[in-house]
Protein backbone atom coordinates (compact mmCIF):
# COMPACT_ATOMS: atom_id res chain seq x y z
CA UNK A 1 0.00 0.00 0.00
CA UNK A 2 1.53 3.65 -0.63
CA UNK A 3 0.90 6.30 2.07
CA UNK A 4 -0.13 8.76 -0.37
CA UNK A 5 -1.90 11.41 1.29
CA UNK A 6 -5.75 12.07 -0.07
CA UNK A 7 -4.98 15.46 -1.70
CA UNK A 8 -2.04 13.98 -3.67
CA UNK A 9 -4.41 11.33 -4.42
CA UNK A 10 -6.88 13.73 -5.69
CA UNK A 11 -4.84 15.35 -7.76
CA UNK A 12 -2.63 12.40 -9.55
CA UNK A 13 -4.68 11.27 -12.46
CA UNK A 14 -2.71 7.69 -11.78
CA UNK A 15 -4.25 7.02 -8.57
CA UNK A 16 -7.58 7.23 -9.67
CA UNK A 17 -8.74 4.00 -9.63
CA UNK A 18 -10.58 1.70 -12.41
CA UNK A 19 -13.30 1.71 -9.91
CA UNK A 20 -13.84 5.55 -9.21
CA UNK A 21 -14.55 6.33 -13.03
CA UNK A 22 -17.07 3.36 -12.79
CA UNK A 23 -18.68 4.75 -9.78
CA UNK A 24 -18.32 8.67 -10.17
CA UNK A 25 -20.97 9.39 -8.04
CA UNK A 26 -20.61 6.92 -5.05
CA UNK A 27 -17.19 9.28 -4.64
CA UNK A 28 -18.73 12.10 -4.68
CA UNK A 29 -18.39 13.89 -1.39
CA UNK A 30 -15.97 11.74 0.20
CA UNK A 31 -13.49 14.27 0.89
CA UNK A 32 -15.68 16.15 3.03
CA UNK A 33 -16.17 13.28 5.71
CA UNK A 34 -14.08 12.91 8.71
CA UNK A 35 -11.39 12.74 6.17
CA UNK A 36 -11.77 8.89 5.44
CA UNK A 37 -12.83 7.10 2.98
CA UNK A 38 -9.65 7.51 0.66
CA UNK A 39 -9.31 6.03 -2.73
CA UNK A 40 -8.05 2.72 -3.11
CA UNK A 41 -5.47 2.84 -5.29
CA UNK A 42 -4.74 0.45 -8.73
CA UNK A 43 -1.33 0.80 -9.12
CA UNK A 44 0.94 0.20 -6.13
CA UNK A 45 3.75 1.16 -7.68
CA UNK A 46 3.19 4.19 -9.86
CA UNK A 47 7.13 5.22 -10.30
CA UNK A 48 8.27 1.54 -11.62
CA UNK A 49 8.78 1.85 -15.49
CA UNK A 50 8.83 -1.44 -17.12
CA UNK A 51 11.73 -1.47 -19.40
CA UNK A 52 14.69 -0.52 -16.20
CA UNK A 53 15.00 -3.52 -14.46
CA UNK A 54 14.56 -1.82 -10.93
CA UNK A 55 11.51 -3.34 -10.69
CA UNK A 56 13.05 -7.24 -10.78
CA UNK A 57 12.83 -8.67 -7.50
CA UNK A 58 14.44 -11.83 -5.70
CA UNK A 59 11.92 -14.04 -3.97
CA UNK A 60 12.87 -13.74 -0.42
CA UNK A 61 11.31 -16.77 1.23
CA UNK A 62 12.50 -20.22 0.46
CA UNK A 63 14.25 -23.43 2.08
CA UNK A 64 17.60 -21.26 1.90
CA UNK A 65 18.49 -18.16 2.23
CA UNK A 66 18.78 -15.30 -1.05
CA UNK A 67 22.08 -13.79 -1.97
CA UNK A 68 24.13 -16.44 -1.73
CA UNK A 69 23.09 -18.84 -5.29
CA UNK A 70 21.47 -15.78 -6.58
CA UNK A 71 23.56 -14.17 -9.45
CA UNK A 72 25.55 -11.48 -7.81
CA UNK A 73 23.82 -8.08 -7.52
CA UNK A 74 26.25 -4.72 -8.33
CA UNK A 75 26.27 -3.57 -4.86
CA UNK A 76 26.71 -4.88 -1.65
CA UNK A 77 26.84 -4.04 2.06
CA UNK A 78 28.05 -6.19 4.47
CA UNK A 79 27.08 -5.08 8.19
CA UNK A 80 27.80 -6.44 11.47
CA UNK A 81 26.58 -5.59 14.65
CA UNK A 82 27.38 -6.47 18.28
CA UNK A 83 24.00 -7.11 21.17
CA UNK A 84 23.57 -5.12 23.60
CA UNK A 85 24.50 -7.21 26.94
CA UNK A 86 20.52 -6.91 27.96
CA UNK A 87 19.65 -9.12 24.86
CA UNK A 88 17.86 -12.17 25.56
CA UNK A 89 16.45 -15.18 23.49
CA UNK A 90 13.18 -13.61 23.99
CA UNK A 91 14.51 -10.37 22.34
CA UNK A 92 16.71 -12.26 19.89
CA UNK A 93 13.22 -13.64 18.54
CA UNK A 94 12.09 -10.31 18.64
CA UNK A 95 14.70 -8.32 16.60
CA UNK A 96 14.76 -11.03 13.65
CA UNK A 97 10.86 -11.16 13.71
CA UNK A 98 11.57 -7.42 13.26
CA UNK A 99 14.34 -7.58 10.45
CA UNK A 100 12.68 -10.59 8.71
CA UNK A 101 9.54 -8.72 7.87
CA UNK A 102 11.22 -5.86 7.09
CA UNK A 103 13.39 -7.86 4.66
CA UNK A 104 10.14 -9.83 2.96
CA UNK A 105 8.78 -6.78 2.23
CA UNK A 106 11.50 -4.70 0.94
CA UNK A 107 12.84 -7.12 -1.22
CA UNK A 108 9.40 -7.48 -2.92
CA UNK A 109 9.34 -3.66 -3.80
CA UNK A 110 7.19 -2.41 -0.56
CA UNK A 111 8.31 -0.34 1.89
CA UNK A 112 8.75 -2.01 5.13
CA UNK A 113 6.08 -0.79 8.35
CA UNK A 114 7.06 2.27 9.50
CA UNK A 115 9.18 3.28 6.57
CA UNK A 116 9.73 6.96 6.66
CA UNK A 117 11.01 6.77 3.18
CA UNK A 118 8.66 4.45 1.50
CA UNK A 119 9.17 6.50 -1.85
CA UNK A 120 13.06 4.60 -1.58
CA UNK A 121 11.62 0.84 -0.99
CA UNK A 122 9.64 0.76 -4.82
CA UNK A 123 12.54 -0.31 -7.05
CA UNK A 124 14.62 -3.11 -5.28
CA UNK A 125 16.62 -3.99 -8.42
CA UNK A 126 17.06 -7.74 -7.47
CA UNK A 127 17.50 -6.63 -3.78
CA UNK A 128 18.33 -9.60 -1.68
CA UNK A 129 19.00 -9.43 2.58
CA UNK A 130 20.47 -12.16 3.92
CA UNK A 131 21.25 -12.87 7.75
CA UNK A 132 24.19 -14.75 9.84
CA UNK A 133 25.10 -15.17 13.08
CA UNK A 134 28.11 -14.70 14.68
CA UNK A 135 29.23 -17.01 17.77
CA UNK A 136 28.27 -14.70 19.70
CA UNK A 137 24.46 -14.79 18.86
CA UNK A 138 24.26 -18.24 18.88
CA UNK A 139 25.43 -18.20 22.35
CA UNK A 140 23.13 -15.49 23.58
CA UNK A 141 20.11 -17.66 21.95
CA UNK A 142 21.86 -20.87 24.33
CA UNK A 143 22.40 -22.64 21.29
CA UNK A 144 24.46 -25.49 19.86
CA UNK A 145 27.05 -23.83 17.47
CA UNK A 146 28.67 -25.56 14.71
CA UNK A 147 32.20 -26.31 15.73
CA UNK A 148 33.82 -24.22 12.65
CA UNK A 149 31.93 -20.70 14.38
CA UNK A 150 34.75 -19.02 15.41
CA UNK A 151 37.52 -16.51 14.73
CA UNK A 152 39.86 -18.25 12.10
CA UNK A 153 43.09 -19.80 13.30
CA UNK A 154 45.87 -17.04 12.96
CA UNK A 155 47.75 -16.80 9.78
CA UNK A 156 51.19 -15.20 9.12
CA UNK A 157 50.34 -12.60 6.68
CA UNK A 158 47.17 -11.22 8.72
CA UNK A 159 47.40 -7.86 9.69
CA UNK A 160 43.68 -7.60 11.30
CA UNK A 161 42.49 -4.67 12.50
CA UNK A 162 40.16 -4.56 15.45
CA UNK A 163 36.88 -2.74 13.50
CA UNK A 164 36.70 -5.24 10.55
CA UNK A 165 36.71 -8.19 12.44
CA UNK A 166 33.84 -10.61 14.24
CA UNK A 167 30.19 -9.49 14.81
CA UNK A 168 27.44 -10.88 16.65
CA UNK A 169 24.83 -10.61 13.57
CA UNK A 170 25.45 -10.29 9.94
CA UNK A 171 23.24 -8.62 7.38
CA UNK A 172 24.45 -8.83 3.78
CA UNK A 173 21.76 -6.76 1.51
CA UNK A 174 22.82 -6.61 -2.05
CA UNK A 175 21.30 -5.30 -4.79
CA UNK A 176 22.12 -3.80 -8.53
CA UNK A 177 20.44 -0.55 -7.59
CA UNK A 178 22.93 1.17 -4.42
CA UNK A 179 19.79 3.68 -3.68
CA UNK A 180 18.05 0.24 -3.02
CA UNK A 181 20.74 -0.87 -1.04
CA UNK A 182 21.29 2.44 0.98
CA UNK A 183 17.42 2.42 1.55
CA UNK A 184 17.46 -0.90 2.93
CA UNK A 185 20.11 -0.75 5.36
CA UNK A 186 18.90 1.91 6.80
CA UNK A 187 15.42 0.49 7.56
CA UNK A 188 16.62 -2.49 9.17
CA UNK A 189 19.70 -0.75 11.03
CA UNK A 190 16.55 1.04 12.56
CA UNK A 191 15.04 -2.03 13.59
CA UNK A 192 18.30 -3.35 15.06
CA UNK A 193 19.32 -0.37 16.86
CA UNK A 194 17.08 -0.89 20.37
CA UNK A 195 18.57 -4.60 20.20
CA UNK A 196 22.50 -3.75 18.65
CA UNK A 197 25.41 -1.07 18.21
CA UNK A 198 27.00 -1.08 14.47
CA UNK A 199 30.54 -2.87 14.86
CA UNK A 200 31.61 -2.71 11.52
CA UNK A 201 30.23 -2.18 7.72
CA UNK A 202 32.24 -3.00 4.25
CA UNK A 203 30.71 -1.41 1.07
CA UNK A 204 31.32 -3.77 -1.98
CA UNK A 205 31.08 -3.22 -6.00
CA UNK A 206 31.28 -5.12 -8.90
CA UNK A 207 29.97 -4.63 -12.46
CA UNK A 208 27.33 -2.35 -13.17
CA UNK A 209 24.46 -4.08 -14.38
CA UNK A 210 24.23 -4.30 -18.24
CA UNK A 211 27.62 -3.65 -17.97
CA UNK A 212 28.92 -7.46 -18.82
CA UNK A 213 26.84 -10.50 -20.12
CA UNK A 214 25.38 -12.07 -17.20
CA UNK A 215 27.29 -15.13 -15.75
CA UNK A 216 30.69 -13.10 -16.73
CA UNK A 217 33.48 -13.47 -13.90
CA UNK A 218 34.38 -10.44 -12.37
CA UNK A 219 37.51 -8.37 -12.27
CA UNK A 220 39.02 -7.30 -8.78
CA UNK A 221 41.07 -3.89 -9.01
CA UNK A 222 44.45 -5.49 -9.81
CA UNK A 223 42.94 -5.97 -13.12
CA UNK A 224 41.95 -9.56 -12.81
CA UNK A 225 39.44 -12.37 -13.94
CA UNK A 226 38.49 -13.11 -10.12
CA UNK A 227 36.20 -15.93 -9.48
CA UNK A 228 36.65 -18.06 -12.46
CA UNK A 229 37.02 -21.96 -10.37
CA UNK A 230 33.90 -21.68 -8.27
CA UNK A 231 30.95 -24.27 -7.92
CA UNK A 232 27.93 -23.12 -10.59
CA UNK A 233 25.24 -22.02 -8.93
CA UNK A 234 22.27 -24.58 -9.88
CA UNK A 235 23.91 -27.61 -9.21
CA UNK A 236 24.52 -30.29 -7.65
CA UNK A 237 28.29 -29.52 -7.14
CA UNK A 238 27.33 -26.22 -5.43
CA UNK A 239 24.51 -27.58 -2.91
CA UNK A 240 27.37 -30.49 -1.86
CA UNK A 241 29.63 -27.70 -1.29
CA UNK A 242 27.88 -24.85 0.25
CA UNK A 243 24.09 -25.93 2.05
CA UNK A 244 24.90 -27.50 5.24
CA UNK A 245 22.96 -30.37 5.80
CA UNK A 246 22.84 -30.49 9.68
CA UNK A 247 22.24 -29.03 13.01
CA UNK A 248 19.52 -25.98 13.00
CA UNK A 249 21.74 -24.63 10.52
CA UNK A 250 20.49 -27.29 7.41
CA UNK A 251 19.97 -25.85 4.23
CA UNK A 252 22.07 -22.98 5.56
CA UNK A 253 26.04 -22.61 5.46
CA UNK A 254 28.66 -20.18 6.83
CA UNK A 255 30.25 -16.84 5.63
CA UNK A 256 33.95 -15.98 5.93
CA UNK A 257 34.57 -12.77 5.16
CA UNK A 258 37.33 -11.31 5.12
CA UNK A 259 38.82 -8.09 4.41
CA UNK A 260 41.99 -7.76 2.00
CA UNK A 261 43.85 -4.78 1.32
CA UNK A 262 45.31 -4.56 -2.18
CA UNK A 263 47.82 -2.47 -2.81
CA UNK A 264 47.70 -0.74 -5.77
CA UNK A 265 50.85 1.26 -5.51
CA UNK A 266 52.91 -1.20 -5.57
CA UNK A 267 51.37 -3.15 -7.94
CA UNK A 268 51.67 -0.31 -10.37
CA UNK A 269 55.04 -0.84 -10.59
CA UNK A 270 54.95 -4.89 -11.80
CA UNK A 271 55.25 -5.78 -15.58
CA UNK A 272 52.27 -7.82 -17.23
CA UNK A 273 54.47 -10.92 -17.37
CA UNK A 274 55.19 -10.47 -13.84
CA UNK A 275 51.66 -9.94 -12.79
CA UNK A 276 50.58 -13.18 -14.92
CA UNK A 277 53.07 -15.33 -13.37
CA UNK A 278 51.79 -14.07 -9.69
CA UNK A 279 48.50 -15.98 -10.35
CA UNK A 280 49.04 -18.13 -13.12
CA UNK A 281 46.62 -16.27 -15.65
CA UNK A 282 46.74 -14.23 -18.54
CA UNK A 283 45.20 -10.89 -17.42
CA UNK A 284 43.41 -10.43 -20.53
CA UNK A 285 41.09 -13.44 -20.80
CA UNK A 286 41.66 -14.97 -17.54
CA UNK A 287 43.06 -18.50 -19.00
CA UNK A 288 45.22 -20.29 -17.15
CA UNK A 289 48.75 -19.48 -18.69
CA UNK A 290 48.69 -23.60 -20.31
CA UNK A 291 45.29 -22.76 -21.72
CA UNK A 292 43.80 -19.92 -24.08
CA UNK A 293 40.31 -19.92 -22.43
CA UNK A 294 39.31 -18.52 -19.19
CA UNK A 295 37.54 -22.20 -18.05
CA UNK A 296 40.24 -24.03 -19.15
CA UNK A 297 41.82 -26.30 -17.00
CA UNK A 298 45.23 -25.15 -15.83
CA UNK A 299 47.97 -28.20 -16.51
CA UNK A 300 50.42 -27.74 -13.31
CA UNK A 301 52.71 -30.01 -14.88
CA UNK A 302 53.19 -28.31 -17.89
CA UNK A 303 57.11 -27.10 -18.83
CA UNK A 304 58.48 -24.13 -20.81
CA UNK A 305 61.80 -24.76 -22.87
CA UNK A 306 63.75 -24.20 -19.82
CA UNK A 307 62.11 -27.19 -18.35
CA UNK A 308 60.22 -25.08 -15.19
CA UNK A 309 56.82 -25.13 -14.88
CA UNK A 310 54.80 -22.99 -17.07
CA UNK A 311 52.42 -22.09 -13.82
CA UNK A 312 55.19 -20.92 -11.38
CA UNK A 313 55.16 -23.16 -7.60
CA UNK A 314 54.30 -19.22 -6.36
CA UNK A 315 51.25 -18.68 -8.44
CA UNK A 316 47.99 -18.27 -7.28
CA UNK A 317 46.08 -20.79 -8.60
CA UNK A 318 48.80 -23.11 -7.94
CA UNK A 319 48.61 -22.32 -4.68
CA UNK A 320 44.78 -22.27 -3.94
CA UNK A 321 44.51 -25.95 -5.41
CA UNK A 322 44.59 -28.10 -2.43
CA UNK A 323 44.22 -31.86 -4.72
CA UNK A 324 41.19 -32.48 -1.89
CA UNK A 325 37.74 -32.60 -3.46
CA UNK A 326 36.43 -31.59 -0.68
CA UNK A 327 38.55 -28.60 0.15
CA UNK A 328 36.28 -26.12 -2.14
CA UNK A 329 34.44 -23.40 -1.37
CA UNK A 330 32.14 -20.79 -3.14
CA UNK A 331 33.27 -17.59 -3.78
CA UNK A 332 30.99 -14.38 -4.20
CA UNK A 333 33.99 -11.52 -3.62
CA UNK A 334 33.17 -7.49 -4.05
CA UNK A 335 35.59 -4.79 -4.46
CA UNK A 336 36.37 -1.57 -2.37
CA UNK A 337 37.49 1.64 -3.30
CA UNK A 338 38.06 4.09 -0.35
CA UNK A 339 38.93 7.67 -0.14
CA UNK A 340 43.09 7.07 0.34
CA UNK A 341 44.88 8.68 3.74
CA UNK A 342 48.04 9.76 4.44
CA UNK A 343 50.75 9.44 1.98
CA UNK A 344 48.69 5.96 -0.39
CA UNK A 345 46.99 6.99 -3.44
CA UNK A 346 44.82 4.37 -2.76
CA UNK A 347 42.77 2.66 -0.74
CA UNK A 348 41.42 -0.57 -2.64
CA UNK A 349 40.69 -4.07 -2.14
CA UNK A 350 38.40 -6.96 -2.01
CA UNK A 351 35.29 -7.95 0.13
CA UNK A 352 36.20 -11.68 -0.20
CA UNK A 353 32.94 -13.52 0.92
CA UNK A 354 33.02 -17.68 0.87
CA UNK A 355 30.51 -19.63 1.03
CA UNK A 356 31.05 -23.25 2.46
CA UNK A 357 29.20 -26.07 4.18
CA UNK A 358 32.06 -26.49 6.88
CA UNK A 359 34.27 -23.48 7.46
CA UNK A 360 37.15 -25.73 9.06
CA UNK A 361 37.38 -28.47 6.50
CA UNK A 362 37.02 -26.33 3.57
CA UNK A 363 38.09 -23.01 3.74
CA UNK A 364 40.84 -23.58 6.24
CA UNK A 365 43.26 -26.06 4.24
CA UNK A 366 42.91 -23.84 1.12
CA UNK A 367 43.51 -20.47 3.49
CA UNK A 368 46.57 -22.98 5.04
CA UNK A 369 48.58 -22.73 1.57
CA UNK A 370 48.07 -19.83 0.99
CA UNK A 371 49.15 -18.43 4.02
CA UNK A 372 52.45 -20.24 3.56
CA UNK A 373 53.29 -19.76 -0.43
CA UNK A 374 51.27 -17.34 -3.05
CA UNK A 375 53.16 -14.70 -4.73
CA UNK A 376 49.51 -12.80 -4.72
CA UNK A 377 50.71 -12.35 -0.62
CA UNK A 378 53.09 -9.86 -1.81
CA UNK A 379 50.55 -7.09 -2.91
CA UNK A 380 47.05 -8.47 -0.88
CA UNK A 381 47.21 -8.09 2.96
CA UNK A 382 44.29 -9.75 5.22
CA UNK A 383 42.89 -6.72 7.18
CA UNK A 384 39.56 -7.79 8.27
CA UNK A 385 38.04 -11.65 9.22
CA UNK A 386 34.58 -12.89 10.45
CA UNK A 387 32.70 -16.14 10.15
CA UNK A 388 29.09 -16.08 10.72
CA UNK A 389 26.73 -19.39 10.40
CA UNK A 390 24.04 -18.44 7.98
CA UNK A 391 20.78 -19.95 8.80
CA UNK A 392 18.79 -21.61 6.40
CA UNK A 393 15.84 -19.56 4.91
CA UNK A 394 11.97 -19.62 6.36
CA UNK A 395 8.15 -19.55 4.85
CA UNK A 396 5.89 -16.76 5.01
CA UNK A 397 4.76 -16.34 8.74
CA UNK A 398 8.37 -17.42 10.00
CA UNK A 399 11.28 -15.70 10.29
CA UNK A 400 15.17 -16.27 9.90
CA UNK A 401 17.16 -17.69 12.82
CA UNK A 402 13.59 -19.45 13.85
CA UNK A 403 15.53 -23.04 13.76
CA UNK A 404 18.23 -21.77 16.57
CA UNK A 405 15.41 -19.74 18.72
CA UNK A 406 12.44 -21.92 18.47
CA UNK A 407 13.93 -24.70 20.45
CA UNK B 1 1.15 -6.54 1.61
CA UNK B 2 -2.04 -8.18 1.79
CA UNK B 3 -2.20 -10.93 2.94
CA UNK B 4 -5.79 -11.73 3.19
CA UNK B 5 -6.12 -12.00 -0.26
CA UNK B 6 -8.19 -15.02 -0.69
CA UNK B 7 -10.50 -14.54 2.48
CA UNK B 8 -11.30 -11.68 0.93
CA UNK B 9 -12.00 -12.60 -2.29
CA UNK B 10 -14.08 -15.73 -0.83
CA UNK B 11 -15.96 -13.20 1.41
CA UNK B 12 -17.06 -10.67 -1.87
CA UNK B 13 -18.85 -13.87 -2.91
CA UNK B 14 -20.43 -14.78 -0.18
CA UNK B 15 -21.48 -10.87 0.54
CA UNK B 16 -23.73 -11.15 -2.59
CA UNK B 17 -25.68 -13.41 -1.25
CA UNK B 18 -27.62 -11.58 1.14
CA UNK B 19 -27.82 -8.58 -0.92
CA UNK B 20 -29.86 -10.36 -2.79
CA UNK B 21 -31.77 -11.89 -0.71
CA UNK B 22 -33.01 -8.83 1.44
CA UNK B 23 -32.81 -6.47 -1.67
CA UNK B 24 -32.97 -3.12 -0.76
CA UNK B 25 -30.87 -3.19 2.35
CA UNK B 26 -27.92 -2.35 0.81
CA UNK B 27 -26.16 -3.18 4.47
CA UNK B 28 -25.68 -6.28 5.85
CA UNK B 29 -24.37 -4.57 8.87
CA UNK B 30 -27.59 -3.13 9.34
CA UNK B 31 -28.98 -6.60 9.72
CA UNK B 32 -29.74 -7.05 13.82
CA UNK B 33 -30.00 -10.71 13.72
CA UNK B 34 -26.70 -10.82 12.96
CA UNK B 35 -24.28 -10.14 15.47
CA UNK B 36 -21.90 -12.48 14.76
CA UNK B 37 -18.17 -11.41 14.60
CA UNK B 38 -16.63 -11.62 10.66
CA UNK B 39 -14.43 -10.41 8.92
CA UNK B 40 -15.61 -7.94 6.77
CA UNK B 41 -12.67 -5.30 6.41
CA UNK B 42 -9.05 -5.97 5.08
CA UNK B 43 -6.50 -4.74 7.44
CA UNK B 44 -3.04 -4.97 6.67
CA UNK B 45 0.94 -3.24 7.26
CA UNK B 46 -0.87 -2.79 11.01
CA UNK B 47 2.16 -1.36 13.12
CA UNK B 48 2.04 0.12 16.42
CA UNK B 49 4.84 2.62 18.48
CA UNK B 50 7.51 0.84 20.61
CA UNK B 51 7.36 3.02 24.05
CA UNK B 52 7.95 2.21 27.77
CA UNK B 53 5.74 5.51 28.12
CA UNK B 54 1.93 6.02 28.85
CA UNK B 55 1.01 6.24 24.98
CA UNK B 56 1.03 5.29 22.01
CA UNK B 57 -0.39 5.24 18.53
CA UNK B 58 -1.48 2.35 15.78
CA UNK B 59 -1.80 2.90 12.37
CA UNK B 60 -2.57 0.17 9.47
CA UNK B 61 -4.40 0.43 5.92
CA UNK B 62 -7.69 -0.52 6.11
CA UNK B 63 -9.92 -1.25 3.47
CA UNK B 64 -13.33 -1.84 3.15
CA UNK B 65 -14.39 -4.18 0.05
CA UNK B 66 -17.88 -4.28 0.45
CA UNK B 67 -20.45 -2.90 -1.21
CA UNK B 68 -21.45 -0.86 2.32
CA UNK B 69 -20.33 1.82 4.53
CA UNK B 70 -18.63 0.59 7.89
CA UNK B 71 -18.52 2.65 10.65
CA UNK B 72 -15.83 2.02 13.33
CA UNK B 73 -16.90 3.29 16.37
CA UNK B 74 -14.61 1.61 19.28
CA UNK B 75 -11.32 0.45 19.41
CA UNK B 76 -10.00 -2.05 22.33
CA UNK B 77 -6.82 -3.94 22.56
CA UNK B 78 -5.30 -5.96 25.99
CA UNK B 79 -2.63 -3.25 26.29
CA UNK B 80 -4.59 -0.28 27.23
CA UNK B 81 -7.37 0.80 29.37
CA UNK B 82 -8.53 3.38 27.08
CA UNK B 83 -8.05 3.41 22.94
CA UNK B 84 -8.84 6.21 21.07
CA UNK B 85 -10.11 7.17 17.50
CA UNK B 86 -8.13 10.26 16.23
CA UNK B 87 -8.13 12.62 13.41
CA UNK B 88 -5.34 15.17 12.68
CA UNK B 89 -6.48 18.89 11.83
CA UNK B 90 -4.24 21.21 10.19
CA UNK B 91 -5.50 24.90 11.46
CA UNK B 92 -5.24 28.26 9.32
CA UNK B 93 -1.67 29.04 10.82
CA UNK B 94 -0.75 25.32 9.20
CA UNK B 95 -0.50 24.00 13.02
CA UNK B 96 -2.19 20.88 13.15
CA UNK B 97 -3.50 18.85 16.41
CA UNK B 98 -5.04 15.62 17.25
CA UNK B 99 -8.42 14.86 18.61
CA UNK B 100 -10.90 12.07 18.82
CA UNK B 101 -12.98 11.29 16.73
CA UNK B 102 -16.05 10.28 18.85
CA UNK B 103 -18.63 9.78 15.98
CA UNK B 104 -15.87 6.95 15.04
CA UNK B 105 -14.75 6.15 11.19
CA UNK B 106 -17.01 5.63 8.83
CA UNK B 107 -15.15 4.03 5.47
CA UNK B 108 -16.99 4.14 2.22
CA UNK B 109 -18.06 1.38 0.32
CA UNK B 110 -15.22 0.20 -1.68
CA UNK B 111 -13.13 3.03 -0.09
CA UNK B 112 -9.75 2.36 1.95
CA UNK B 113 -9.04 4.12 5.33
CA UNK B 114 -5.19 4.77 5.92
CA UNK B 115 -4.02 5.35 9.56
CA UNK B 116 -0.63 6.57 9.22
CA UNK B 117 1.73 8.76 11.55
CA UNK B 118 0.44 12.89 10.88
CA UNK B 119 -2.83 11.97 9.89
CA UNK B 120 -6.02 9.43 11.11
CA UNK B 121 -4.70 6.89 13.96
CA UNK B 122 -5.50 4.83 16.42
CA UNK B 123 -4.37 6.48 20.12
CA UNK B 124 -3.67 4.05 22.81
CA UNK B 125 -3.75 5.82 26.60
CA UNK B 126 -2.82 4.52 29.72
CA UNK B 127 -0.59 1.45 28.47
CA UNK B 128 -0.54 -1.73 31.46
CA UNK B 129 3.00 -2.22 29.75
CA UNK B 130 5.69 -1.02 28.03
CA UNK B 131 5.12 -1.97 23.99
CA UNK B 132 8.78 -3.46 22.80
CA UNK B 133 10.22 -3.68 19.03
CA UNK B 134 9.01 -7.07 17.52
CA UNK B 135 6.03 -7.37 19.66
CA UNK B 136 2.72 -7.95 18.45
CA UNK B 137 -0.23 -5.90 20.23
CA UNK B 138 -3.95 -7.57 19.49
CA UNK B 139 -6.55 -4.62 18.57
CA UNK B 140 -10.21 -5.69 18.21
CA UNK B 141 -12.54 -2.89 16.20
CA UNK B 142 -15.93 -2.31 17.10
CA UNK B 143 -18.30 -1.74 14.41
CA UNK B 144 -21.49 0.24 14.53
CA UNK B 145 -23.74 -2.84 14.25
CA UNK B 146 -21.59 -4.21 17.57
CA UNK B 147 -19.95 -6.94 15.61
CA UNK B 148 -16.14 -6.77 16.10
CA UNK B 149 -12.71 -7.77 14.25
CA UNK B 150 -9.61 -8.43 15.47
CA UNK B 151 -5.91 -7.37 13.95
CA UNK B 152 -2.84 -7.91 15.21
CA UNK B 153 -0.06 -4.77 14.63
CA UNK B 154 3.47 -5.46 15.13
CA UNK B 155 5.36 -3.15 17.25
CA UNK B 156 7.90 -0.96 16.06
CA UNK B 157 10.67 1.58 16.77
CA UNK B 158 9.39 5.03 15.55
CA UNK B 159 11.33 8.60 15.66
CA UNK B 160 9.51 9.82 12.88
CA UNK B 161 6.78 12.92 11.98
CA UNK B 162 8.13 14.66 15.10
CA UNK B 163 5.39 13.38 17.36
CA UNK B 164 4.67 12.12 20.68
CA UNK B 165 1.15 11.35 20.66
CA UNK B 166 0.86 13.41 24.00
CA UNK B 167 -3.30 14.72 24.48
CA UNK B 168 -3.96 17.68 22.27
CA UNK B 169 -0.35 18.53 21.35
CA UNK B 170 0.31 21.16 18.54
CA UNK B 171 3.07 20.74 15.83
CA UNK B 172 4.23 22.63 13.14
Amino acid sequence: MNRMTMAKRNTDEQFVSRRRLLTTGAALGVGAAVGVGVDRTVNASPDVVTSTHGATTIPFYGKHQAGIETEPAAHATFIAFNLNDDVDRPALIRLMRLVTDSASRLTQGQPALADTEAGLARNPSRLTVTFGFGPGFVARAKGIAPSWLAPLPPFSIDKLEERWNGGDLLLQVSADDPVSVSHTVRVLTKDARSFASIHWRQDGFRHAPGTLKPGTTMRNLFGQVDGTVNPEPGSKDFAQVVWANKGWWADGTSLVLRRIAMNLDTWDPVSRVGREEAIGRRLDTGAPLTGTAEHDVPDLDAKDHQGLTVIAEYAHIRRSQTGDAAEVIFRRPYNYDLAPEGVESSASGLLFASYQADVTKQFVPIQRRLDELDMLNEWTTPIGSAVFVIPPGCRKGGYIGETLLEV
Amino acid sequence: MRSIVSVRRALALVLVVPLVLVGGCSSPSDDATDKTDRVSLEISDAWVKATDEKMSAAFASIENDTDSDITIVSVSSPVSDEVQLHETVTHADHSSAMQEVKAGFTIKADHDLELEPGGNHIMLMNLTKPLLPGEDVTFTLTFKDGTTQDFTARVKEFSGANESYDHGEKKH
